[in-house]
């Protein structure tokens, strides 16, 4: 067909509708006149002329509908009209529409968010040009990241398989402005970071491999966009610049485009510095030290026609010569290939997960939301058969009435989908401005996209069309004689109805949804009062580093004892404790050990990895972890002092055999400060275990070093004081700015400093809650338009109950025992389900248990007191029927 | 109008078709020309003529213009596009293989079979 002829055809039809009619008429009419004209001349007077011209004619209003017909369109034009009777139903019953719309955008909220997630999360992780040829190396069987310059170096160069490997480490520092100290998280990277991932300044110009001519070489920085505008203004001059950087001068030499924030998902940083100056920045260099695996990662672009297995077989190949030539300190050297964005296949696979439980979750919303406005439907075309059957009687044809009832069913789900999409669109925003910590540079860039919009078109389209398919069957089978005969509703069948079924399917579903969301919601109450092997109650964490402040190895620990004297003398303050990082902070350091009968001491023969803390003689005391045989340290423990540690109770049983036979024993470890160096460790202690990295770990072993045999100016205080530690922060502050302004720190409390490891539990907790909302909304309205539905249908009946002289309990058991009996079948269903599900919970939720009778409890009673609520309104309205006023209506 | 006959069902179209392309018309002009050309053999309903029309032009084969009539009356005049004489030549082609098979099929005789 000619496209553009229909399209001019219709277009007159419906935007100038009147002008158009008028066209046909007046056609019409014209030749009416000519044939009249005709007939006159052929001897008819005029009047007989025109009257025969109409008859002969025909019906001129039958000939200009299918007219109208014969231009087309006439899907529109249908359409136009079933909108129009669909929204004239809608305004008669306004609670339903409000309910159904509400029921709608809450599904479809939902899974918009969700799909949003997903969407940026895992479909396109990475905003930088060819994102899905970028890997992260990660090497050995525990898949870690860390790799040392040297075999960094080696990988680099030696290497057939990538263009180019860039590394990169993260690491805070102090940028001084002038005014208050500023903390800044930075990023350290190789030379070619920015050609790897082939990102163009926006200012200035980026780090060149030709800049790294050794250690300290290329004192410049480039900034990110958003610091750039935060702490410069956005002032191009600034490039050429010289900044004090950790008490070092650094040249500003550009500025990376607005979309750029380093390789990690939810990390940005806020600048980056050439990674051979790390000395200037951590106190340490480590460029030439094997077995220092601090670089935080290795990213690299395949080649193009590469692929995974062989750039594996080619890093392996590398790494399995390096092993030979170094057997000291390169131990593991095999390789596997992660995503960048989720810091390798470290976070993925957990956020994977949890995204696809999510999107389930969400997706069974849904269908709950379906089933329940299906069967809203099913109510009403149950209501409306009377309409029907007279419709049909009248001659309209039952696709024309199916098509209205889809019409209505549409209209809603997209009033429904648009208002959803409204709220998440909000809350998307919201989210993707959203800072978790104020102390890390985390975000969670979810902003809605236009594939997001389509999702959500999308589902709302189809769930109209599922919902609205619940009554066909009905309709398809009025007989409009018997209805018509018989009057509306006089068929009360105790048959399960489909309605029933879809109402069990939607409680059983909400039924899930509650039962995980509160073994989520205990799994978190039970991580939060978990035994951390700290106790996080009444203590302040400060944070800082002391090479910010341009303090060296040799005078650190000098100003350490000075920082932890000022805080002890504050009133209040009952301990004070000082290491180089705290359990379930930023993460611990591991170091590998060995048993002191071991003399080869090449990783490979290591006996266990152990978290290492090195920590003030105070520090356990501060901290709240009890000692559980031997003594702590003394300030008396230093470099002078024989080399001692305390352990965890995990140590001890694993190496040692047991917690008592481990004192005086000995160990060995690389030395923290010389890795290649091993020394050997007498026990003096054991401490009880604790939690660490996670609060999902396993049982791990750790060790404590005293401070002054091993200085580092990564600097952790614990605070330990009788009052509430919120208050006690500003003091602190003071204090410590009296020691030494120049020291930017960072003061949170205990608790506080946990949300980190926290976050992941906590989020999930979090959706799963909303979730459960939802679904516990979503059955109170399911249950409440059954029930109310059942009781308005049964009225007549139930008042000659009432009459007959029935009781109020027989009242009620008539009117709602079957929405009850529904409520107790699905809840069970739903309630073992939900069982089912929280077992792939407990992975993520700490200590999620399903099997908890709390929660088994506690879901049984949240589902009877939401029947309880739903059915509510309905028995008040049993129970009040007045018989008399029942007769009189009909 | 006595001894006519109705048109075949779908003949309609090539008919108007064919009158219209003898000279722009009005709808009413249609009629007389086709009464003229099948020498008032054919019977047409007067008002189905014009769904047809209307249908033509949006299928893209006529195109409609108002205009004049030689009664000085308003009057819209269809002619023929170029798909619409494409389509005249397809369909009367069509139509001549339909009668001469339609001719000799029922010219038939007994011995000739």
């Amino acid at each position: 067909m000619n496209l553009l002829a229909y399209f001019r055809s219709i277009k007159d039809k419906f935007l100038h509708r009147s002008e158009f009619d008028q066209d046909i008429t007046q056609e019409l009419r014209s030749h009416m006149q000519h044939r009249a004209e005709d007939l006159e001349r052929s001897g008819l007077n005029r009047a007989e002329a025109q009257r025969r011209a109409r008859l002969e004619f025909g019906a001129e209003e039958r000939f200009r509908e299918e007219c109208q017909e014969a231009v087309g369109g006439n899907f529109l034009d249908t359409l136009v009209q079933d909108i129009r009777v669909s929204l004239r139903v809608l305004r008669k019953s306004p609670g339903f529409a409000c309910v159904a719309i509400l029921t709608l955008a809450l599904a479809i909220g939902a899974n918009a968010i969700v799909f949003s997630v997903i969407n940026s999360f895992l479909l396109h992780p990475l905003n930088l040009p060819q994102a899905e040829n970028l890997y992260q190396i990660e090497r050995g069987k525990d898949r870690v990241s860390g790799q040392s310059y040297p075999d960094y170096l080696d990988l680099r160069d030696r290497n057939h398989s990538f263009d180019g490997l860039a590394a990169y480490n993260i690491a805070v520092a102090g940028l001084d402005n002038g005014k208050e100290p500023l903390r800044a998280w930075i990023e350290e990277t190789s030379g070619n970071y920015f050609d790897v991932l082939r990102v163009r300044p926006y200012v200035g110009r980026f780090f060149q491999p030709s800049d790294e001519r050794g250690a300290n070489s290329a004192p410049c920085m480039v900034l990110t966009y958003s610091f750039w505008h935060t702490h410069f203004r956005g002032d191009r001059s600034v490039i050429g610049q010289v900044v004090q950087v950790n008490k070092r001068p650094f040249t500003i030499i550009g500025v990376t485009p607005p979309e750029f924030h380093g390789t990690l998902m939810f990390f940005h940083p806020d600048f980056f510095v050439p990674l051979v100056n790390r000395e200037q920045i951590e106190g340490t260099g480590h460029l030439d030290v094997r077995g220092e695996h601090w670089i935080f990662a290795v990213v690299g672009r395949l080649k193009p026609g590469i692929t995974l297995a062989q750039a594996i077989a080619d890093l392996n190949g590398i790494g399995s010569s390096l092993e030979k030539a170094y057997p000291k300190s390169d131990g593991q050297m095999f390789f596997a290939l992660g995503h960048p964005s989720f810091y390798g296949d470290y976070l993925g696979p957990v956020i994977q997960a949890f995204l696809g439980g999510l999107m389930l979750l969400s997706g069974l919303i849904l269908l709950a939301a379906c089933a329940n406005l299906g069967s809203l439907f099913a109510a009403r075309a149950a209501d409306r058969s009377r309409e029907v059957a007279l419709r049909l009687a009248l001659g309209s044809s039952r696709s024309r009435i199916l098509r209205q009832v889809f019409t209505e069913a549409v209209l809603i789900s997209l009033t429904g989908g648009a208002v959803g999409l409204w709220f998440s669109v909000i809350l998307l925003r919201g989210l993707s401005t959203w800072q978790p910590f104020a102390k890390w540079p985390v975000y969670v860039p979810v902003n809605p996209e236009t594939n997001v919009y389509i999702v959500a078109l999308v589902l709302a389209l189809a769930s109209g069309f599922l919902f609205g398919a619940v009554p066909v069957r009905q309709i398809l089978h009025t007989n409009p004689y018997e209805v018509v005969k018989l009057g509306a509703g006089s068929r009360l069948g105790q048959r399960i109805t489909t309605r029933d079924m879809l109402l069990v399917v939607q409680i059983a579903i909400c039924a899930v949804l509650v039962t995980s969301s509160m073994v989520a919601v205990r799994g978190l109450v039970r991580a939060l009062h978990g035994n951390f092997g700290f106790d996080p109650q009444n203590s302040v964490v400060i944070d800082t580093d002391l090479s910010m402040a341009g303090y060296t190895t040799d005078k650190v620990p000098e100003m350490q004892k000075r920082m932890i004297d000022a805080l002890q003398v504050i009133p209040g303050v009952q301990s004070v404790g000082l290491a180089d990082s705290v359990p379930l902070g930023e993460g611990a350091n591991t170091k590998i050990i060995f048993k002191d009968e071991t003399t080869d001491t090449r990783p490979a023969n290591a006996a266990a990895h152990a978290a290492i803390f090195r920590i003030s003689p105070d520090y356990f005391r501060a901290d709240g972890t009890s000692l559980l045989s031997g003594r702590a340290f003394t300030w008396h423990d230093d470099e002078s002092a024989p080399r001692v540690g305390v352990i965890n109770a995990e140590f001890a049983r694993r190496i040692f055999g047991s917690v008592s036979g481990a004192i005086g024993r000995y160990f060995k470890t690389p030395d923290p400060n010389h890795v290649e160096s091993i020394v050997r460790v007498q026990v003096v202690g054991v401490v009880e275990s604790g939690k660490y990295n996670s609060v999902t770990e396993d049982p791990t072993a750790a060790m404590f070093l005293p401070m002054l045999q091993s200085p580092f100016s990564s600097t952790w205080l614990v605070v330990r004081c009788n009052r509430d530690a919120l208050q006690i922060g500003p003091v602190i502050r003071s204090t410590l700015h009296n020691v030494d302004s120049s020291i930017p720190i960072y003061i949170q409390t205990r608790y506080k400093e946990m949300d980190g490891v926290l976050l992941g539990a906590r989020m999930a907790t979090i959706a799963l809650g909303v979730l459960g909302i939802i679904g516990a909304m979503l059955s109170i309205t399911g249950i409440f338009g059954m029930a109310a539905y059942s009781v308005s249908k049964r009225l007549r009946e139930l008042g000659i109950r009432i009459a007959l002289g029935a009781r109020r309990s027989e009242v009620l058991q008539s009117a709602l025992g079957r929405a009850f009996k529904l409520l107790a079948l699905g809840s069970a269903a739903g309630l073992v389900l939900g069982i089912l599900a929280s077992q792939v919970l407990a992975y993520i939720v700490y200590s999620a248990s399903p099997r908890d009778p709390l929660v088994l409890t506690g879901a049984v009673l949240a589902m009877s007191l939401l029947g309880l609520i739903a059915t509510w309104i309905p028995a008040q309205r049993a129970l009040s029927v007045d018989p008399l006023i029942l007769f009189r209506d009909e | 109008m006595g001894d006519q006959a109705q048109i075949l069902p779908g003949t309609l179209d090539l008919l108007i078709l064919k009158a219209v392309s003898l000279g722009p018309l009005h709808g009413y002009g249609v009629l007389l020309r086709i009464a003229q050309i099948s020498g008032q053999a054919l019977l047409i309903e007067q008002g189905a003529l014009y769904p047809a029309l209307f249908r033509l032009v949006r299928q893209g084969v006529l195109k409609a213009t108002w205009g004049t009539s030689e009664n000085n009356r308003r009057a819209k005049y269809y002619e023929l596009t170029p798909v619409g004489r494409k389509r005249l030549r397809e369909q009367t082609d069509g139509w001549n293989r339909l009668a001469t098979a339609m001719g000799a099929a029922l010219a038939a005789q007994a011995e000739e079979v």
